[in-house]
């Protein structure tokens, strides 16, 4: 019954009262009738997360940078010196490995066998639990940075090549998401927008029989084109409908899908002699080549990867589009009022994430798999999400994310082989590493970096907040 | 505190009327200012104008043939045939007219009646199906087997959209249902299996799908972390950890882990023998008929009692339920956990009726299928029971299509429910309109 003690305060910013004591400012901007009632933070909370015009899915800013809403006081300012958004990241990592670790062990044979005599030698079993955590991450490293066994130096650094291939879809889909977030817009839809890129992008590659270089760039913008078009599509319908885009990205990832499906079972794109459903090999004149010989799978999507990433940050902080886009993420309501096209925003920056993740697409087909299959987007589409997730948003953010992530990817496989470890561990490390970077209190209070008068502050700031708000 | 959440009009949505200038109340002025558009009629005319030029000039001069009973019915009714090209014609031009009445009303800035969209549904279902079957190489399919498969299939989706009409009903954006059927299914297996009894595992499912709902409250409502982000990782999250298990644990000793029993299909004497009706509504398992009875409970729960009235007044307006005494992040915290139970018992479903095993990602995406659902049937209950029938509809007729062997290529007709639902909440077919503060964090001012 606590909240018994409260009803006083709450009832300051009574609908009723704002308008008839300010009727004349509540006729003027949002902004100005939030001023008088600051101590409520529900209000500027909303203001926050729903941003206000657009449908509620708008990506509060506050999550992006990993804070929560609410409590943006000036006090955090000091708080996030000692306890950064940097020192949080790191530690969610290494939550988050822990926890894989001892999922790993919790289910090693010979941890299980030793855990049956815990009580007479528990060195046993925690040695066996350390062995049995480090063993798969060893193998984790190995597989995707540096392999001690390998012939030679391009033999021991094979890792790291591969590492950077499989990242390079992760980055510019994770671009795509990223820049949507930004935007205040969860695109969940790069694994739809891949596969679209992909479908166009490969069908340039093996039916069109063009000269080199141009055959490349071809299928370059036919991909770009065609995760445009499928992202724009998105953009679109919730400019104009006001539907919301997470349900609209999800249900394009499954027409997206089956629209495959159905192509790769066409004349038009199925292997002639094949019963699979699989599509003709591109042309030689249609690949990405690679850039450290063909010993490595790594090719110049990864170059291109960087040059977007360059780009998405030329692009969000240096134009005027990427403020606007920004602005419409903060506050598309006084996006609008001060003169943006919110719409156009919402469309435009739909069909560039469509296009970053349309490159992934292309990274894929005519880069490292050379065929389309319905499988060409893997899980790259997801992934991509909690790539930008992890990046909180930032380009160069993202790109790291992305390396990150690529490395998991190509070291679980050799993990998978070395230790036995299923590649799935991946996946729980992954979403816990975003989990605990989207509720940074949560990781302070696991490592103990909550400081104990913060308890005290949200105390102390309410009534010196309701004073400020009655003088003003 | 009882008395004041009391609304005078039990069953209606609160609706406050005077709402405070406040930023997020505004999000879709040009919606509300004007009431009667014309997306409806253009889309039934285009709709219409569709399937009579496809369902009927271009259709089939075959004749459908739609048998009823089954073997063993107590009463045998005759198949029904239908010649698909008079059908196709005639169905089509009543479809025209509904259009044509529907611009009608327009053109009288009235609102059309909510049957309109419905009836046209049916009727635009009823011509597809026939024109499907017509223009098969053997144009017959058993009416009864066609819609009792399609229930079953709707089960685990039925379960998915009660727990997200729950969760968003209160205010929390619930993506994580794909998450909740999953971690559903692989618990009822793997308890199942341990304790060999599927009783056991059904509780058990309904226990983890809560578990990994409050984990989306706790990150949602406690550390206000935004719930879609909550919701997408959560998925990935009990995919990979479901998966691993899957790989060390099940796949190491399957008579132990993985092998647990079926649910019995429990038959009920004489009412299971009714034409069609009968295997539909009692010739079910358990958790078949905990649908029913779910649906029913949460729509009544929802709307016809004090507890639904002050769910729905967290999920509208959560300040003024919150001055009204009601505890709004509580409210919510309980909702999705309640949400998470429901969608886990969908998820035993998978592993306890449908097949006797768990293998990775074995919900397919259904989890996303169920959010659809809940969207179409507007946020309601038995609205999303019907969504989610058609889209169980959808999905049987894909596998039956590709047996009796159609022009109709069968990935179109798994495409099918997602493109209704992308039409639906472009607000194409009737405006679906979630819960005004659904999605958005309430922090106590």
């Amino acid at each position: 019954m606590s909240e018994n003690n409260e009803p006083r305060r709450t009832a300051v910013p009574d609908p009723d009262r704002i308008p008839a004591a300010q009727s004349p400012e509540s006729l003027a901007t949002d902004a100005e009738i939030e001023t008088p009632d600051v101590e409520d933070t529900a209000f500027v909370t909303s203001l926050d997360t729903a941003g206000g015009a657009m449908q509620p899915s708008a990506v509060p800013v506050s999550a992006q940078s990993g804070t929560l809403p609410g409590a943006e006081e000036p006090d955090s300012v000091l708080r996030k010196i000692f306890t950064g958004n940097g020192v949080v990241t790191i530690l969610a990592v290494l939550l988050a490995l822990i926890l894989g670790g001892l999922l790993i062990a919790s289910t090693d044979k010979v941890v299980a066998a030793t855990s049956s005599y815990f009580f007479a030698r528990p060195g046993d079993f925690l040695s066996a639990v350390w062995s049995a955590a480090t063993g798969s991450y060893v193998a984790l490293f190995q597989g995707s940075v540096f392999n001690p066994r390998g012939s030679g130096v391009g033999g021991q650094f094979a890792p790291l090549m591969e590492t950077l291939t499989i990242a390079t879809p992760l980055i510019t889909a994770g671009l795509g998401v990223a820049l949507a977030f930004r935007a205040g817009l969860f695109n969940i839809g790069a694994q739809g927008q891949i596969i679209m890129a992909g479908i166009l992008a490969s069908w340039v590659g093996f039916a069109l029989h063009l000269p080199v270089g141009l055959h490349l760039l071809l299928v370059l913008l036919a991909g770009v084109i065609g995760g445009a078009v499928w992202g724009g599509l998105v953009g679109v319908l919730k400019a104009r409908t006001g539907a919301h885009e997470v349900i609209l990205t999800i249900m394009f990832n499954y027409i997206a899908l089956y629209f495959v499906r159905y192509l790769l079972d066409s004349e038009a794109f199925q292997r002639p002699g094949e019963t699979t459903p699989i599509s003709p090999i591109l042309d030689p004149t249609a690949v990405y080549p690679q850039i450290f010989g063909s010993q490595y799978r790594l090719h110049i999507g990864f170059l291109l990867a960087i040059a977007a990433t360059v780009f998405v940050s030329w692009l969000l902080n240096r134009s005027t589009i990427g403020f606007e886009f920004r602005a419409v993420g903060a506050n598309p309501k006084a996006a609008l009022t001060a003169g943006i096209n919110v719409p156009r925003a919402t469309i435009l920056v739909m069909a560039i994430a469509g296009a970053l993740a349309g490159l992934a697409g292309v990274a894929q087909v005519a880069g490292t798999e050379k065929v389309l299959t319905d499988g060409v987007a893997a899980t790259y589409g997801f992934d991509a999400i909690t790539v930008a997730l992890l990046g909180r948003s930032t380009p160069w953010g993202t790109f790291a994310a992305g390396v990150l992530f690529g490395a998991f990817r190509a070291g679980a496989v050799q993990m998978q082989i070395q230790t036995g470890t299923p590649i799935d561990i991946v996946l729980v490390v992954q979403s816990l590493i975003v989990l605990f970077i989207a509720a940074p209190p949560l990781v302070r209070a696991i490592f103990g970096l909550n400081p104990r008068k913060k308890k005290a502050a949200p105390a102390g700031k309410s009534p010196k907040a309701a004073t400020t708000g009655g003088a003003a | 505190m009882s008395t004041t959440a009391t609304s005078p009009v039990p069953g209606k949505p609160l609706k406050p009327q005077q709402r405070p200038p406040h930023p997020d109340r505004n999000r879709k002025p040009a919606v509300s200012a004007k009431p009667v558009t014309w997306k409806l009629p253009v889309t039934l005319l285009v709709l219409a104008v569709v399937a009579f030029i496809v369902f009927g000039l271009l259709g089939p001069h075959g004749t459908a043939k739609f048998g009823i009973s089954s073997g063993g019915d107590f009463f045998q009714l005759p198949a029904i045939e239908v010649p698909a090209y008079l059908a196709g014609i005639v169905l089509s031009v009543i479809m025209l007219g509904l259009a044509g009445y529907a611009m009608v009303l327009k053109t009288k800035n009235v609102r059309p009646p909510r049957w309109l969209p419905v009836v046209f549904t049916v009727l635009f279902v009823v011509s597809f199906l026939i024109w499907v079957v017509g223009g098969a190489r053997t144009p017959s399919i058993s009416l009864a087997g066609l819609i009792a498969g399609s229930v079953t299939l709707a089960v685990p989706i039925v379960f998915g959209s009660l727990s997200g009409v729950l969760c968003e009903r209160a205010g929390v954006v619930n993506i994580a249902i794909e998450g909740q059927l999953l971690g559903g299914a692989f618990t009822a297996a793997i308890v199942a299996s341990l304790t060999d009894n599927p009783y056991l595992g059904l509780l058990a499912a309904a226990v983890a799908g809560a578990l990994v709902s409050m984990v989306l409250a706790v990150f949602s409502i406690k550390y206000v972390v935004n719930q879609i982000i909550v919701g997408v990782v959560l998925n990935v999250l009990i995919s990979g950890l479901t998966g691993f298990l899957f790989s060390t644990v099940m796949q190491a000793n399957k008579e132990m882990f993985n092998s647990p029993g079926r649910l019995p299909i429990i038959e009920i004497p004489v009412l299971s023998s009714i034409p069609v009706l009968g295997p539909i509504l009692f010739k079910q398992s358990v958790v078949g008929y905990l649908m029913y009875v779910a649906v029913i409970v949460v729509w009544i729960g929802l709307f016809k009692t004090k507890w639904g009235l002050r769910v729905r007044a967290v999920g509208e307006h959560p300040q003024a339920a919150d001055t009204l005494g009601i505890k709004v992040n509580a409210t919510r915290f309980w909702n999705v956990t309640l949400g998470g139970a429901v969608a886990g018992i969908g998820g035993s479903f998978f592993t306890l009726v449908a097949i006797d095993s768990f293998t990775k990602e074995i919900s397919g995406g259904r989890g996303f299928i169920a959010l659809a659902a809940m969207i179409l049937g507007r946020w309601n209950p038995i609205g999303a029971f019907f969504a989610a029938l058609l889209f169980g509809f959808a999905d049987n007729l894909q596998s039956i299509v590709t047996i009796i062997g159609t022009p109709v290529p069968s990935q179109f007709m798994a495409m099918l429910p997602y493109l209704v639902t992308v039409f639906a909440v472009a607000g194409l077919v009737g405006r679906s309109r979630p819960p005004a503060a659904d999605g958005i964090p309430y922090v106590k001012g």
